[in-house]
């Protein structure tokens, strides 16, 4: 594409910008625009870049709180964690590069949200992950498996910092859109955070970190459209991610941010140059000027317009003081990274582009931003859930039989085989390492934690999104409970289908609003977040896929608890049981049916336990705790029984419910507490209006329900550990 | 006692070991940066795990021919005690410090958890806080630890009591099955002909805190600093 180019309707279609947005810009810019300003229109009122389908509802979700130090808008969320600190964190998607390519593409997302992490000011502490793949069955399963975990993998170890959890689910609405969803925590000084306006006309707009290339060009375009037949050809759009450079660039602008050197830095993510050099000039109410020929780049003959679309890794803009550049320059040549002088700041309000003294582009910034489309598409409720009938081929399964086939199913059995492609230890805090209800990592130098969980129930968003909305947010919230953590803050990254199906929008609000109830009644703020829509191939959605990225603190990590089960201990389950089998995956596993309503949540019953069982671990009064989630009472026994290699006796009243229902129904708002002294725990849960109920005891190598045949540890951990490997040796 | 870091770009257990080290030795390492030919005096020189200029070419290979290595061999010839883990191991291997390489995994696949290790020659300045046959367990977290070398080369190390750990089960068998990448013998960490240098793939400062789940690996750091009588 070169400068003399001609504009013509085909280009601007291809360009994804509709009719009316593209006479929109034609009024801001009251001339048509050349190849250059036509590229970046196109990409920053993206779906990706400008969230024009979903910034209106975006709105309804809460964002404040006395802890909350920075919400949504920056690159990341920033949370006070107390003594003068703070956890900066962010989660965010790199599906459709993942489906195309997944070892570079699952590499390149870590890449991306650590940069938006170190990007304010923080040491990365910790990675986690959400992801979503087609059935097993699926042919490309295992092949997107196996490239996404080894992308993921081959980047944080890396880089240094540790993947220390997440979640992963198989499901046919993702065989042709697989969800990769990365976040980072980190951590900063809290009056040492960095933002990304730009001030102080004249100041020196300085590139730092890879040399661009060709890589990447119109990803944010790519993942604002759904996926068709020829997708496959998308692969050169894919970026490749560089570890290496990453670390150094890590270790070098932390080095160059303990001096004051910086006013303002910003990544370069989707729409790279283009997307940092508009957020920094509009952020900061300036103009920025840049010359073209200074942007170090790594192939020849590259254009503006290639220059300005690239998502080349590894690269970063700043502004620094004046005076400042050698500081600047010394360090990142140290670190044998580029460096270089690219622009300045003005006081135009304009984006303008040079090259060889030409001006190639020049764009008012305000109404680039403040004018990007903003749409309320049509919304249409969801269809009911298929009732669940009477009586289900699962109701005749023996609990046993039906408990070793779910904690080996490919949704509960371990994770095993994933997580040891991490590396899950490195930087030396990893005080809960994956597997428990939530990761915890000890904050440097002191006796804190941060315990950090990945959720989403995707089933129970489809079958309503309201309540699958609630619960996707309360189950964070119960992961990092159940862990001893207050839980502060939440990272959202919302997968949806094609937002210009009403069908698709329905699911949109209708989890939104649920999410909100429950952020709101658990004092769980959003602080970040990301939107991925499209995930459609040929028409056929995804399910809806709100993932939540959780994050709390524990004071002292002594007194944290974990899910493994300790013998000699008293076992009681806390909440109400009612035998749910709506959307259950005893139900999808063992009958084979998809059907019936989600749990409902019950978000006063979910605080009132929660806080309790808090104060249970932080008195040291219950040492092992496990939230009921996906499988029931009896996967979360069994889950406990396997992490401590410790058996169990429990007897059972299901009371109105029937056995089955009693053991694998997922009502919420549950947890499996052990503990020394259970009278107490009794008393104490009486009177804070709770409802507990004692299970039994702990102790052997069997896991057995009075009145029915025990199952050996051994069997449950076959079982258990088994289909991972054995599926990926297929 | 004093001792050293050497940091490549790319390392990433450099601060890991540091702590170790501050807590068995009550001082602070220097730490070295690897265009540095300026060693400090030390009685230990750690080359630390990581992913030195991104494994790249190959595992070790690069940060092997740089300044401050250089001075390092020189230093392991005066007797200086060098510990190299996992990334730093492979480093030791390319220096020629220690003989064989350390192959991709047999499994092809990255492998972090812990492992179980025999103790087979505590002699030396590294081990002897620890017993003969004694079992550790020390996690590994790498993507090319398959220790390989000719069959000469693996009887000389048998025959000079050179192997310093094995990869053995929880009962201190050495079993296939214990292997976590194909290691010849078993092998996990080799020592030098004089004894004063050890490369090891399995990374002993991640478990020299109670905090972390286990302190098998302090009694390293704690013989290195002199608080285990020889």
């Amino acid at each position: 594409m070169s400068a003399s180019t001609e504009i013509t309707p085909e280009l601007v279609a291809e360009h994804g910008l509709t009719d009316d947005e593209y006479r929109n810009l034609l009024t801001i810019m009251g001339r048509a625009p050349n190849i250059v300003e036509l590229g970046i229109f196109s990409v920053m009122w993206s779906e990706h870049c400008s969230y024009k389908s979903s910034r209106h509802w975006l709105k309804r979700l809460p964002t404040e709180a006395p802890w909350v130090i920075q919400g949504p808008g920056e690159n990341a969320g920033v949370i006070d964690i107390g003594d003068g600190q703070a956890a900066i964190f962010k989660m965010e998607s790199h599906n459709h590069p993942s489906f195309i390519e997944p070892y570079q593409g699952a590499a390149t997302g870590v890449g991306g949200i650590l940069r938006d992490v170190f990007t304010m000011g923080a040491r990365p502490v910790a990675n986690m992950n959400a992801l979503r793949f087609g059935h097993p069955d699926d042919a490309k399963t295992r092949h997107l498996v196996s490239g996404v975990v080894a992308g993921i993998g081959g980047y944080g170890n890396c880089v240094g910092v540790p993947t220390v959890g997440g979640e992963c689910d198989f499901h046919h609405a993702y065989d042709g859109n697989i969800l990769v969803n990365a976040m980072t925590v980190g951590i900063a000084d809290a009056d040492r955070i960095f933002y990304s306006a730009a001030a102080g006309i004249g100041n020196a707009v300085v590139y730092v970190g890879s040399k661009t290339g060709r890589d990447g060009i119109h990803g944010a375009t790519m993942a604002s459209a759904e996926f068709d037949d020829d997708s496959e050809e998308k692969r050169p759009t894919v970026q490749v991610g560089d570890p290496f450079t990453e670390k150094l660039l890590i270790e070098a602008c932390l080095e160059l941010m303990a001096t004051d050197a910086i006013v303002a830095i910003q990544d370069m993510g989707a729409a790279g140059l283009t997307s940092s050099s508009v957020e920094m000039a509009s952020k900061g109410e300036v103009g920025i000027e840049l010359d073209m020929d200074r942007v170090p780049v790594r192939e020849e003959a590259m254009t503006p317009y290639e220059i300005m679309l690239s998502e080349s890794q590894e690269r970063m803009l700043m502004v620094l003081k004046p005076g400042r550049e050698d500081v600047a320059r010394a360090i990142f040549e140290k670190w044998e990274l580029d460096f270089a002088i690219i622009g300045r700041v003005t006081d135009t309000q304009r984006l303008v582009l040079t090259e060889g003294g030409e001006t190639v582009c020049d764009i008012p910034v305000p109404p680039l931003v403040s004018e990007a489309p903003l749409y309320q598409r049509p919304c249409a409720a969801p269809p009911a859930p298929a009732p669940l009938p009477e009586q289900t081929p699962a109701d005749d399964v023996p609990i046993g039989d039906a408990l070793i086939r779910l904690v080996g199913s490919p949704d509960l059995c371990s994770r095993r085989w994933i997580w040891e492609q991490y590396d899950h230890m490195v930087m030396a805090d990893t005080v809960q390492r994956p597997g428990g209800d939530a990761a915890v990592v000890r904050v440097h130098g002191t006796q804190k934690g941060l315990a950090i969980t990945t959720d989403c129930t995707p089933r129970y968003c489809y079958a309503d999104p309201v309540q699958g909305g609630r619960q996707t947010v309360a189950e964070a919230w119960r992961n990092l409970t159940a862990a001893g953590a207050r839980p502060l803050a939440v990272t959202d990254n919302l997968n949806f289908g094609n937002p210009e199906r009403p069908e698709i929008m329905g699911q949109f609000v209708g989890c939104i609003d649920g999410m909100a109830e429950a952020c709101s009644a658990l004092d769980f703020p959003v602080v970040s977040g990301n939107v991925s829509l499209y995930n459609e191939t040929n028409g056929s959605a995804i399910l809806p896929t709100p993932a939540i990225g959780g994050v709390g603190v524990i004071d002292d990590i002594e007194r944290m608890a974990t899910v493994a089960l300790l013998p000699d201990a008293d076992i009681f389950l806390i909440g109400e049981t009612t035998g749910h089998i709506g959307a259950s995956l005893w139900l999808r596993e063992i009958g084979g049916l998809e059907a019936g309503a989600p749990p409902p949540v019950d978000l006063a019953a979910e605080r009132a336990n929660g806080d309790f069982i808090r104060g249970c671990i932080a008195d040291g009064s219950v040492n092992a705790c496990h939230d009921l989630s996906g499988g029931g009472l009896l996967v979360a026994l069994a889950e406990m029984a396997l992490a401590g290699d410790c058996g169990a006796e429990i007897a059972l009243d299901p009371g109105k419910t029937s056995l089955p229902h009693f053991c694998f129904g997922e009502d919420q708002g549950r947890y499996l507490v052990a503990t020394a002294d259970g009278e107490d725990l009794s008393v104490r849960a009486k009177a804070a209006g709770v409802r507990i109920t004692r299970l039994g005891r702990s102790n052997g190598d069997a896991l057995t329900v009075a009145g029915h045949p025990p199952i050996s540890l051994n069997t449950l951990r076959n079982a258990h550990e088994g289909w991972f490997p054995r599926y990926m040796a297929g | 006692m004093k001792s050293a870091v050497i940091v490549f770009p790319g390392s990433n257990c450099d601060r890991d070991v540091q702590i170790a080290l501050r807590r068995s030795f009550g001082s602070e390492p220097a730490m070295v940066w690897h265009g540095d030919e300026d060693v400090p005096d030390a009685d230990l020189i750690v080359v630390p795990g990581g992913f030195s200029y991104g494994d790249y070419l190959r595992a070790g290979c690069m940060a092997a021919h740089s300044p401050a290595m250089r001075e390092v061999v020189k230093r392991a010839g005066a007797g200086v005690a060098v510990l190299g883990i996992c990334n730093g191991f492979q480093i030791l291997c390319e220096s020629g410090l220690l003989p064989g390489a350390l192959m991709r995994n047999a499994g092809l696949r990255f492998v972090c958890r812990d492992v179980h290790l025999r103790v087979e020659n505590t002699e030396t300045v590294f081990t002897r806080g620890y017993a003969g046959g004694e079992v550790l367990r020390i996690p590994v977290a790498h993507h090319d630890g398959n220790y390989a070398a000719d069959p000469e080369t693996l009887s000389r190390l048998v025959n000079e009591n050179r192997i310093a750990f094995r990869y053995c089960d929880m009962g201190g068998d050495i079993t296939e099955d214990a292997n976590p990448n194909g290691s010849a013998a078993n092998i996990a960490g080799i020592l030098n002909e004089a004894g004063n240098v050890l490369g090891m793939m399995p990374h002993p400062e991640r478990l020299a805190d109670a905090a972390l789940g286990g302190t098998d690996g302090r009694a390293m750091f704690e013989a290195l600093a002199g608080k285990i009588a020889a």
